[in-house]
């Protein structure tokens, strides 16, 4: 049986999903990103630095030809600034499948559910196939999904920190309700918790500071990569029971 | 001769200039971009059409590392 990854209609060859901030520069990207395996990366909106003409850019790097882009709305702290921001992301190539969050809070960067519900409600019917940052309540991540999000991406704990996954239970939810894919997004510190995250039955993560805030982040990458495909592989193998009591793996018989 | 601001900055250009003609200035003509107009998108394809008076107010906008 084959395992296939699809978010609204895209097939992605990788569950491991990967952000191109924090980095040193655009080498460094391109390699970690190339490391990770990863077929779709998300990337901000911001101004053109009009001062200096010369100054490399983003797609001089990576090539949204070869590589899904996902425009996402980081740093929008309301619908409209998060509606404007994927409306010019469409402007500048056609996405229609993008990444939306909508903070509340700058000191925990948790995101403002409230507007991002008006905010996925808004862009689908705009034809925008949403994948949406969230809290990991379960309630809220139905809400979004009854609103027409094509992916439900619940924090594992605050973006940036590398807590890792502070609420398994909460994901499990999350999980077992959804009928999308359920990405963890934020928080994810290690390859481990990516794992975990993934024998959880997580349909993919979402990684970035983890990575380029590691001291080797391409080798960091090649973990993230092999940590996904791990707990992929776990999860669908289905782990032993529990048990409170000691079994041998050598049997007692013929023993001399 | 009109002033514009562009990015948020205060800048001069030939009066019947057109959004083409202030791509071609900052060398962005043909980069993945998206323009504001007073707080309008302008698809592609008007951009050749599209002139600036004094007073507007432009976006440009382009992909960044994010996550």
């Amino acid at each position: 049986m084959k395992d296939i990854f699809r978010v609204a209609n895209k097939k992605l060859k990788s569950r491991l999903i990967v952000g191109t901030g924090k980095y040193k520069n655009f080498q460094e990207t391109a390699k970690a990103i190339e490391a990770s395996g990863a077929d779709m990366v998300t990337v901000a909106v911001r101004r053109v630095n009009i001062l200096d003409k010369k100054k490399p850019i983003l797609t001089d790097y990576l090539n949204p030809k070869k590589i899904i882009f996902l425009p996402n709305t980081a740093g929008c702290f309301n619908s409209s600034d998060a509606l404007r921001t994927l409306r010019l992301a469409r402007e500048m190539g056609g996405w229609k499948l993008v990444k939306l969050e909508v903070l509340g809070d700058k000191k925990t960067l948790y995101p403002n559910m409230i507007e991002t519900i008006k905010s996925t409600k808004i862009l689908t019917k705009e034809g925008f196939k949403v994948m949406v940052y969230c809290t990991d309540d379960p309630l809220l991540a139905k809400k979004l999904e009854d609103n027409g999000a094509v992916a439900i991406m619940p924090l594992a704990s605050p973006i940036g920190s590398g807590l890792g996954l502070q609420n398994k239970i909460n994901i499990s939810m999350i999980i077992k309700q959804s009928k999308v894919p359920v990405i963890v997004d934020a928080g994810i510190g290690t390859a481990s918790d990516a794992t975990v995250a993934m024998e959880l039955g997580c349909d993919g993560v979402l990684i970035n500071s983890a990575i380029a805030m590691a001291k080797k982040p391409i080798l960091m990458a090649k973990a993230f990569k092999d940590a996904v495909i791990s707990g992929r592989n776990s999860y669908l193998a289905g782990r032993m029971q529990k048990k409170y009591i000691a079994s041998p793996s050598s049997p007692f018989k013929g023993l001399i | 001769m009109a002033k514009i601001q562009l990015n948020g900055k205060k800048i001069t250009i030939n009066s019947k200039s057109s959004i083409q003609d202030l791509l071609k200035k900052y060398n962005l003509i043909n980069k993945k971009i998206a323009i504001e107009l007073n707080g309008i998108i302008i698809p592609k394809i008007k951009f050749k059409k599209k002139y600036l008076k004094n007073k507007d107010k432009v976006e440009v906008v382009h992909f960044i590392g994010g996550g």
